[in-house]
């Protein structure tokens, strides 16, 4: 069964059309990497998925339902890494996603991403890579069934990429959808291509 | 309600860790309400006469110092996206956030005001009304300049922008705080101004955070 539908999606930014009549179906336990030329509206695409985004015309359908008629409702089930990783450089790696959930599941989530042993130190000390893994395990804790990933493996070592194959294969393995936008080769088996025009 | 206090845990961690701004306002309260007597001389009567308005106008002031950065780090950052992702209605986090800068500024302008006022000679009557009027006038302060802080989000000169849009919306609190502080000092009843204030606030409880929820999610489209 499909779980996640668009039907016709358009949208504008700043009076230019971004994309129009873009119809996919994404199902349970699946993957759609959308790929194109910088500017092709992907990441305007997975906002839009995300409910951050407003819809010109088109219907966004969550198991049958319009998804974006209660924003509220549709956030839950949503886990959005934008470009940005949305990490407070003030606040130590836990306190950054304590917000998100308890001790135990913070601990889990720095363990899936191998920052464990900096789970404790400021996050102004991390690298650009590191800190990109922290906004990874925010991911892990919202157990949302939709992530919507823009460049999730920008800047990571490839020890770091493998070990984020294992979180979305298990993602994947409890039924999650999976829609990534990119330019490198994500570890994503079996998953739909989309290709946006320029 | 859990989400709502976890929200506001997060907000009141990050301000203890960047608690230079909260010193900053208060230091701007301090001097700039100092600068009054320095410009209109140390004439007890006079400044006596006039401590509740100065002391009105530079809490104003200072409550409003911060407001830019009350979401504009979260925007630039890209968490605004995260917070509105969070599970909460909009008009909710914006509430968090009003709450937030309240308990940050607001809370502590109120605690510095008393000093303050003693400074300008005000009317030993009139110092508990001050302080009375001061905490529905802060709180309505901070909801206001919710509302302000997530209009201005995202326009190029939001730092400038945003008295422009706060100080007119709080003059009423301004009439109302003072002038109840000012019968105080009078000998006359302060009841039907703090009254205004009252419902000033209770007004501002629901429509502030559904207007600043609004501005919210137009600024992240």
């Amino acid at each position: 069964m499909s779980v996640l539908q668009a039907e016709e999606l358009a949208t504008i930014r700043g009076e230019r059309l971004v994309f129009a009549g873009l119809s996919f179906r994404v199902a349970e336990g699946g993957a759609l990497l959308l790929t194109g030329p910088n500017g092709a509206g992907k990441s305007t695409l997975l906002r839009l998925l995300a409910g951050l985004g407003r819809l010109e015309a088109g219907r966004l359908l969550w198991q049958g339902a319009d998804a974006l008629e209660d924003l509220t409702l549709h956030a839950r089930r949503v886990a959005y890494l934008g470009h940005l990783d949305a990490v407070k450089p003030g606040l130590t790696a836990v306190e950054n996603l304590r917000a998100w959930g308890g001790r135990g599941a913070v601990a889990e989530a720095l363990a899936a991403v191998g920052l464990s042993p900096l789970a404790d130190l400021p996050v102004r000390l991390f690298s650009a890579g590191q800190r990109r893994r922290l906004a990874l395990a925010r991911l892990m804790m919202r157990a949302a069934p939709l992530w919507l990933l823009d460049e999730p493996t920008l800047g990571l070592d490839a020890a770091s990429v493998g070990r984020f194959g294992a979180m979305l294969a298990r993602h994947r393995a409890h039924g999650g959808i999976v829609v990534a936008a990119t330019h490198l080769p994500l570890p994503l088996p079996g998953a739909d291509e989309l290709v946006l025009g320029g | 309600m859990s989400a709502f206090l976890a929200l506001l845990r997060r907000e009141l961690l990050l301000a203890i860790r960047h608690g230079s701004d909260t010193v900053a306002a208060l230091l701007f309260f301090l001097l700039a309400a100092s600068l009054f007597p320095l410009a209109i001389g140390p004439a007890p009567e006079t400044l006596s006469r006039l401590a509740p308005g100065i002391v009105y106008v530079c809490a104003l002031l200072a409550a409003i110092l911060p407001l830019d950065r009350l979401f504009g780090a979260d925007l630039e950052d890209g968490s605004l996206d995260q917070l509105l992702l969070f599970g909460l209605p909009a008009p909710l986090l914006a509430f968090a956030k009003a709450v937030g800068h309240w308990l940050v500024t607001g809370l502590p302008l109120l605690v510095a005001a008393a000093p303050i006022a003693v400074m300008l000679r005000i009317r030993p009557e009139a110092l508990p009304v001050l302080l009375v009027s001061l905490l529905p006038a802060t709180m309505l302060l901070s909801l206001l300049g919710t509302v302000g802080a997530a209009v201005v989000l995202g326009a190029r000169r939001g730092g400038v922008l945003l008295p422009l849009v706060v100080l007119p919306l709080a003059t009423p609190v301004l009439i109302f705080g003072a002038a109840g502080t000012d019968a105080a000092s009078f000998g006359q009843s302060p009841r039907a101004h703090l009254l205004f204030l009252a419902a000033l606030l209770a007004a501002a409880l629901p429509f502030c955070p559904i207007a600043a929820g609004a501005a919210l999610r137009s600024a992240v489209e």
